[in-house]
């Protein structure tokens, strides 16, 4: 990469510059976890179960340690891992601790479940070893739906929760919330609304799947693990615990990613028991997840189903505001968010945008014989959102009131805005983001467009107005009652003897750009050319304590953490400019172009760095050798709040149920964006992610707790066909709190992509009464809706 | 997702092809013929061949000939080894323009890219748009066996899913269109583009004939069919999981009158054009 120079104000921030890791990548270089080969490498692939519950009687390995190219195979007896807990805080009636075996015995409780680690010398070897296991099942009745866990008629999925509830929290009840249903129940004017809505089990399907290369290093007496994780120091944490190896016998790297979505921030089972197996080997073992795994056994996400009701009053404001949510999270209680993840999202942050006056909630997890759950990329507020969304949409039909307008008159306007939920919301646009979308699909043509096209299709517009609270600190997870509460972020700054900079960051970049949008803080900080900044991430022995990237946190958390330590590194390049100048260093400041002006001075960084490495004898007294700075920032209070208000314009074909979407239109507001491009990245993918789940992707089981969807031939990803172009108008409310200003942008598109295609489905259908409140939309229904309305 | 163990084997012309079938019969032999749907099959382990004879290799099975024949008819003959992308570049004419039409529903683009005609028809996939156009257009498949050569009339080929009247020895040649077809259509219906369709149905006009795809396990053709709704009505079918009978009944009805829309709508713009 050439000179970029200094830009003319100063500042990287805010600058569409180039992207440090596309060179690599475009050119395909990047090396991404299966791309490391290591001499001796075995290949790992698992036995899996193929019920979804039953007793497991026997695990026999011996023919497959006969099938050629096989060097081992381990069950759990043999690998004798710990188990995985992961905890809240919560007496036992919230909250039923349960286990995850890395590697099931006794018990299986979904299909694809994993048994056996087989290693061998290739995978083809590998996989045939996996053939010749002989496992033995005595069945018991799969539990395979919400319905059936909720009616405990059956064997429980764990023994210790009876009634296959893992999470049971009602952290809302405003006094008197009963009555305010009945007076507007009562009233002429007011009404009362409900919706039932179900969200279909999704893949947060990351392109690349999981996988992991280890191996054991005798000099270093440490298990090296390459794993595509979201979170490095959470896997060293576990795997040490599981194996018995103390944290420093583990380090976790992470080379390039794609994607995560959060279904690589919880600690798998496979990515240990790989490990384990390299260790015992004392060869490199490899495993990379096929995509048959990664759509049937892995982390899945967003099966929930809602009972909501809301009060309004006659010109539209919402009085109260009444939900159950009950969240399918599949087998196990994933490591460190716990089947608590989803619930205590949908309780603590339901009523959103929205002035509500009174509240009342109660969360599930349910416990079933399907695929156990991580947080997907905006967790569980997807679906809230669209919840809260269509109770906005069908106030207005009952009241006769524009459905835009009904949400004017509820957004907050008015900040800090202290909730309902005692969340404290920050300044935002929520209003002006509304206003804003509305605008432009006015402005392009799209509002006076309703009825059919030339084609017969019937078109409908819908909106969604939601926030997102990024960057949760310490005290917001403890206040969910998290054992582990993954807040702060530490980040350590070294200048070299040339005046570049490594700034290292427990958050980890897994397609979100870290390497430049770090780089444009620190730059800013020091007054440096951004290609000075190397970033460091993803190493658990170069790194302090971190918690990776997930729920918008890195830019607000970890990018304030760098700032602070640029700050300090330049407080101490300031200290030794001023020594040498003989002068006070409050006379000093940073010049912005890579040096210190002192008195009448200027002192090149690397003639500072000179002193501070080579001749330190010149050093004031209170300053030692050296130039490294350390510092960590959590956010205090309630976090920082994303918002945008999303447009969205549908075509449906009465003659087939099929879905067109002809406009989509996103106004979002992340604060000051660091890299605005970047941030349209973030907003059109996970734009696109809302889209699939709203109407296409969806993991199906039958009654058995079989996966119907093992291929992409069943699970429905939507290509570059079937998502449309997206405009993007940003605002800038900026965070008082963060470095630059900066919120969270990482997770909005996908939030409120599904209300918004819902909500204009429903427009579409206005005509014919029928209201759908499912996701996937199923095309069925809308036929059905659309053919009803020909016949009449 | 790593296939089971195979040996393969690179044909070099059909009589060596047939030759492995033959003395490899009882191992489970499996032509490979662009492996669109061998490959992921067998990656899947759902297909396990013992051998894999490859005849992407053999020349001349590749490529568009046309002819005319005594009664003065255009006669078109698709070798087995053409790919879906080459006949919908190729110009076949008014009279057979329907099947380059109709490629644009056949998988994505690297799919057409690779896939053939002959091999999407060995597979029999009852909604695959070769099945249907030959069965709609009554095309003749020719196949070669140690025996020699057979023609096998596109109606009595199709036998079940995934099921064809070839014997496990034989090999496709190439597909005879020998009725021209200037007022045909095929559409389809599926949740995203270049998915297998939900429904799929084509129209001859001059024939009267419809064939519907996804409404049985094997494409279903009516000679002399009535309206949409009487062909739709007469479907025997069932619900499925996300698709009730009726929903795939209706689809039926629209595709059909759409695909006679667009055979009426084709034959306007060659005679204005």
């Amino acid at each position: 990469m050439g000179e970029p120079g200094f830009r003319p104000d100063g500042t990287w921030v805010g600058a569409d510059v180039p992207r440090r890791e596309d060179p690599r990548l475009l050119a395909g270089r990047g090396r991404f976890v299966d791309d490391i080969t290591l001499p001796r490498m075995l290949h790992a692939a698992f036995v899996r179960s193929t019920e979804a519950h039953a007793r497991v009687t026997a695990v026999d390995l011996s023919e497959v340690r006969e099938v050629p190219g096989v060097v081992a195979a381990f069950d759990a007896a043999d690998l004798g891992l710990a188990d995985i807990t992961a905890l809240l805080d919560r007496p036992a009636e919230e909250f039923t601790p349960t286990s995850m075996p890395v590697l099931a015995r006794d018990k299986v409780r979904y299909v694809g479940e994993p048994l056996a680690v087989v290693v061998a010398t290739d995978p083809y070897a590998a996989e045939d070893g996996v053939e010749a296991a002989v496992v033995e099942y005595d069945p018991l009745d799969p539990v395979v739906t919400e319905a059936a866990a909720l009616a405990a008629a059956g064997t429980p999925v764990h023994d210790e929760a009876p009634g296959n509830v893992l999470v049971d929290v009602s952290l809302f009840a405003t006094e008197g919330i009963d009555e305010v249903f009945a007076a507007a129940s009562a009233s002429a004017g007011d009404v009362v609304v409900t919706v039932e809505a179900n969200t279909g089990r999704q893949n947060a399907l990351p392109l690349e799947t999981r996988g992991v290369v280890a191996d054991w290093d005798d000099r270093d007496e440490q298990l090296l693990v390459r794993t595509c994780t979201q979170v490095p120091h959470q896997v060293r944490t576990v795997l040490a615990r599981c194996a018995g190896l103390d944290e420093k016998q583990v380090r976790v790297t992470v080379p390039d990613m794609g994607g995560g979505f959060g279904q690589k921030c919880v600690v798998g089972r496979e990515e240990i028991a790989a490990a384990a197996a390299a260790r015992r080997l004392r060869r490199p073992v490899k495993w990379i997840e096929d995509r048959r795994e990664a759509l049937t056994a892995s982390f899945l996400a967003r099966e929930q189903h809602y009972t909501a009701r809301a009060a309004f009053s006659a010109d539209g404001r919402i009085l109260a505001l009444d939900t159950d949510v009950v969240c399918d999270m599949g087998a196990y209680s994933c490591y460190p968010f716990t089947a608590g993840i989803e619930p205590l999202m949908a309780s603590a942050e339901m009523p959103g945008v929205y002035r509500v006056p009174a509240y009342r909630v109660r969360g599930r997890a349910v416990t079933t014989n399907k695929a156990p759950t991580a947080p997907y990329r905006g967790v569980s507020r997807p679906q809230y959102v669209m919840v809260m969304e269509r109770l906005m949409e069908r106030a207005a039909r009952e009241l006769g009131l524009d459905a835009v307008e009904v949400r004017r008159r509820n957004v907050i306007t008015e900040f800090p805005y202290r909730g309902i939920n005692n969340v404290t919301y920050d300044p935002g646009s929520y209003l002006e983001s509304l206003d804003l979308c509305e605008q432009v699909l006015r402005d392009e043509g799209w509002l006076s467009r309703s009825g059919r096209d030339r084609d017969g299709r019937m078109i409908g517009i819908g909106f969604s107005c939601f926030s997102e609270r990024t960057g949760y600190g310490s005290g917001a997870f403890a206040q969910r009652k998290m054992q582990v509460v993954p807040g702060f972020d530490i980040s350590q700054i070294t200048m070299d003897l040339d005046g570049t900079v490594t700034v290292t960051t427990g958050t980890l970049s897994h397609g979100q750009s870290h390497e430049t949008t770090f780089a444009q803080i620190v730059a800013d900080r020091l007054g440096i050319g951004y290609d000075k900044v190397k970033i460091v991430q993803g190493d658990t022995d170069r790194i302090t304590y971190g918690w990776g990237s997930f729920a918008s946190r890195s830019v607000t958390i970890g990018g304030s953490a760098a700032a602070a330590a640029s700050v300090k590194l330049g407080d101490q390049l300031r200290s030794i400019a001023a020594h040498l100048a003989g002068v006070d260093i409050d006379s000093t400041r940073l010049d912005g172009r890579g040096g210190v002006r002192a008195g009448d001075h200027t002192y090149p960084f690397a003639e500072l760095a000179d002193v501070a490495y080579l001749r330190a004898h010149l050093l004031p007294k209170d300053v030692g050798p050296g130039l490294t700075a350390t510092a960590s920032f959590d956010v205090g209070g309630d976090g920082t709040f994303s918002n945008a208000t999303h447009g969205c314009v549908v075509a449906l074909d009465p003659g087939t149920g099929g879905v067109e979407i002809l406009r989509y239109v996103c106004v979002e507001d992340c604060g000051v964006a660091i890299h605005p491009r970047v941030v349209e990245g973030q907003a059109r993918g996970g734009i696109a992610q809302g889209i699939a789940g709203a109407l296409f992707e969806q993991v199906t089981y039958d009654e058995l707790g079989q996966p119907l969807a093992p291929s992409f031939m069943e699970y429905k990803v939507p290509t570059a066909a079937e998502i449309p172009d997206v405009r993007i108008e940003h605002l800038e409310t900026p965070c008082a709190f963060t470095a630059d200003g900066a919120k969270g942008a990482g997770e909005g598109g996908t939030i409120g992509a599904p209300a918004a295609v819902l909500n204009a489905v429903n427009d579409a259908l206005r005509h014919t009464g029928v209201e759908l409140d499912a996701t996937p939309i199923p095309r069925a229904a809308i036929f059905a809706a659309l053919s009803l309305e020909e016949a009449s | 997702m790593k296939p089971a163990t195979f040996t393969y084997h690179r044909a070099s012309s059909v009589r060596d092809a047939v030759g492995l079938l033959s003395e490899l019969a009882e191992e489970e032999p499996k032509l490979l013929a662009g492996g669109q749907s061998l490959v992921a099959m067998m990656n899947y382990r759902m297909a396990r061949p013992g051998h894999l004879v490859d005849i992407t290799h053999v020349p001349g099975l590749a490529g568009i000939r046309r002819s005319t024949g005594d009664d003065g008819r255009a006669i078109l003959r698709i070798g087995a080894l053409t790919t879906h992308r080459a006949v919908e570049k190729a110009d076949l004419g008014p009279e057979f323009a329907v099947l380059s039409r109709a490629m644009r529903w056949v998988g994505h683009l690297p799919i057409r890219t690779r896939g053939t005609v002959g091999g999407s028809i060995a597979h029999a996939d009852a909604t695959a748009e070769w099945c249907l156009l030959a069965v709609l257009l009554d095309a003749r498949i020719v196949a070669e066996g140690p025996a020699g050569r057979r023609e096998i009339g596109a109606g009595e080929f199709f036998l079940g899913p995934f099921t064809t009247a070839l014997e496990p020895d034989e090999v496709i040649v190439e597909i005879v269109f020998d009725r021209p077809a200037p007022r045909a259509a095929l559409t389809e219906y599926a949740d995203r583009r270049g998915d297998f369709a939900v429904v799929a149905a084509g129209a001859d006009l001059d024939t009267g004939s419809v064939v519907l795809g996804g409404v049985a396990t094997v494409p279903q053709l009516v000679r002399a069919a009535g309206t949409p709704d009487e062909i739709a009505d007469a479907l025997d079918l069932r619900d499925e999981p996300g698709v009730p009978a009726a929903y795939r009944r209706g689809l039926a009805r629209t595709l059909v009158a759409r695909a006679r829309a667009e055979a009426a709508a084709t034959t306007e713009e060659d005679s204005n054009g």
